[in-house]
């Protein structure tokens, strides 16, 4: 078996990482987009999906799947709505002012982990899949006698991480209808867009950056449900996906979602690609100053077309 | 003259009592007291460039451990003398930091938070990937017999609280120095109004950089500093919770104040000192405080103290 096989696996593995790291920072740029806000607690809104997941799946008994959908709609639910109260408690009283924001969040972000490492505790603790069968990769591959297809050859994937694919893609396709189509969203748009002006036209603006804030809190406590059956919950978890978000949201243009989306799947790609290749800290190192030069020589991200 | 009588005064007050305190504390206070010191240096340093020039960094302990990793390696792979050591550390903190202010003051605002944060991150792998000679997380400990200048031996209780003192006076010296200078007040007045001190005719990109660098210096300075009195350096020290407390300190103490850093760090090392002996969630009280700062004491401690009673306060 030659390179090609490994880079499809790998690739699949990075398409996991992708599609939980689009949600991350689909939340991330959100916020920024509409309320300008950079939310460095981001990633412990994240962790905290991943905590309650564990809390809620384990006071359901039963079949794991009950507990685990049970799981998703009230783990991103109260991670929202503990983001709308932080924002309507503590961002609107400083008037978003950017410097004072950034220090805000820092405290949230130490406020929000250690409070779980006094009730949750320092171990790592898992949730189990709803479903997880192996399912063994089948290559295809044109030899000297013609097309054919070897199956199994080692590796294999399972049926959760493929779901987790599909529900990332569905979620994002139902969050581009609800802002795109909606009231709602019009409202979000309009916000964003001139946020005087929408206080004219009868907008509640504290409101919607209230809701705007909870969404994106939201989306990390989603990705980080999907992602907790196969990674653990842990009181450490939201530093490295903070990391990547930023580095995505930052290489797709600040603030501009389909932007954010395609670089979430180059970062989650090469993410899992270079992981099975090269060491891990060496690629981060990479990583990181790509992220320092793209905002020192091209600020509106290498896929946006205006500065944010 | 009056604010001239006032500011000897307050300098005073602060170098006479630092070295009297030595005599009064216990001996852990004591050796607490000279921790302080260093890390309030570090503190006058970030306060430069967030206190007077107004440029927020989240990448300062970058710039520590450019002087921590500085002294240690040449000390430990090179054998070099302590007191040489301790110039390669600060020259160290110097090149670290002209290069990141190159890159990172084309950013302005929320931009150049980031790009700092990165440039440090970038530093915190690079230590790791370093693995073989830095000993990453586990760390160095420097022999007790290299760490003397001449024949002071500074690994001792007293020496160390009096040349962290040294340290700590000449740098409240400079700084003290360099508010009220022309240099000084220009920075001030980029704060303040940037447009209008290029209009002026300041190169305020020139002065950006020059604060960014006596900066890094200060806080390079610092880091070796630590190394060398308390021997020891390790991965910690550049993680993103070392660039967090500088901030932290400076916005607690009073952010573009002299006196401020001191207070910040003296009140912060011991609010975390008790904390940790509760829980080890320690850091929850270093959130508590930041988030409590941005509401409700923006201007700090003494900032505070100077928007109501001592206008006069530097």
């Amino acid at each position: 078996m030659d390179f090609g096989p490994y880079l499809f696996f790998a690739s699949l593995e990075g398409a996991v990482t992708s599609a939980v790291l689009a949600l991350i920072a689909v939340g991330l740029s959100l916020v920024f987009g509409i309320m300008r806000v950079v939310n460095v607690a981001h990633g412990e809104f994240y962790m905290l999906g991943a905590v309650f997941a564990w809390y809620v799946t384990s006071l359901i008994g039963g079949h794991p799947a009950i507990g685990f959908v049970t799981a998703l709609i009230i783990a991103p639910l109260l991670v929202g709505l503990l983001a709308a109260a932080a924002d309507y408690l503590i961002l609107q009283r400083i008037e978003y002012d950017p410097e004072r924001t950034i220090v805000a969040t820092i405290g949230l972000l130490y406020i929000i982990q250690q409070s779980t490492l006094m009730g949750f505790g320092p171990d790592a603790r898992p949730v189990e899949a709803p479903f997880n069968e192996r399912i063994a990769l089948p290559w295809f591959e044109f030899g000297e006698s013609g097309f054919a297809m070897t199956w199994p050859w080692g590796f294999s994937t399972t049926s959760y991480k493929l779901a987790v694919i599909a529900a990332a893609v569905v979620l994002l396709l139902l969050l581009w209808l609800v802002l795109s189509r909606t009231r709602i969203g019009l409202v979000m748009r309009a916000t964003q867009l001139d946020k005087d002006m929408a206080t004219a036209h009868g907008i509640p603006v504290a409101k919607v950056y209230a809701l705007v804030f909870g969404l994106g809190a939201a989306l990390a406590a989603l990705g980080a449900v999907l992602v907790v059956p196969i990674q653990q919950a842990h009181y450490l978890m939201g530093g490295e996906p903070l990391l990547l978000a930023f580095i995505v949201v930052i290489i797709g243009g600040l603030g501009s979602l389909p932007g954010t989306v395609v670089a979430a799947v180059l970062i989650g790609l090469s993410d899992g690609i270079i992981s099975v290749f090269f060491t891990p800290t060496l690629a981060k190192i990479i990583a990181t100053l790509l992220v320092a030069f793209v905002l020192v020589f091209r600020p509106q991200g290498l896929f946006g077309k205006h500065l944010a | 003259m009056k604010s001239w009588l006032q500011h000897t005064f307050m300098h005073a007050l602060v170098l006479v009592g630092l070295a009297a305190l030595f005599f009064v504390l216990s001996e852990y206070h004591a050796g607490n007291l000279a921790r302080i010191m260093i890390f309030a240096v570090y503190a006058m340093g970030y306060n430069i460039m967030f206190g007077y020039t107004g440029l927020l960094s989240l990448g300062h302990a970058l710039f520590f451990s450019a002087g921590l990793y500085g002294l240690t390696l040449s000390m430990h792979l090179l054998n070099i003398p302590a007191a040489f050591a301790l110039v390669l550390g600060i020259l160290a903190s110097i090149i670290v930091s002209g290069v990141v202010g190159f890159f990172a003051l084309r950013t302005r605002g929320v931009a150049f938070m980031i790009v700092t944060l990165m440039f440090a991150q970038a530093g915190f792998l690079a230590i790791l990937l370093a693995g073989k000679y830095t000993r990453g997380d586990e760390g160095i400990v420097l022999a007790q017999a290299t760490r003397s200048i001449g024949s002071i031996d500074l690994s001792d209780a007293t020496t160390r609280y009096f040349a962290a003192y040294l340290l700590f006076a000449l740098a409240y010296g400079f700084c003290a120095y360099l508010v009220q200078s022309g240099f000084g007040r220009t920075l001030i007045g980029i704060r303040e109004n940037e447009e209008r001190a290029q209009m002026l005719g300041y190169n305020v990109q020139r002065h950006k950089w020059i604060a960014v660098v006596i900066s890094g210096t200060l806080s390079g300075l610092a880091g070796a500093a630590f190394a060398l009195l308390w021997g020891y350096a390790g991965a910690t020290f550049a993680t993103v919770q070392y660039s967090i407390y500088p901030l932290l300190y400076v916005l607690l103490g009073g952010a573009g104040t002299l006196i401020g850093p001191l207070l910040g760090t003296a009140f912060m090392f011991y609010l975390i000192d008790f904390a940790s002996e509760i829980t080890p969630a320690y850091m929850l009280i270093a959130g508590v405080t930041l988030i409590a700062l941005t509401l409700f004491l923006p201007h700090g401690l003494a900032g505070e103290l100077r928007r109501r009673w001592l206008r006069w306060l530097p």
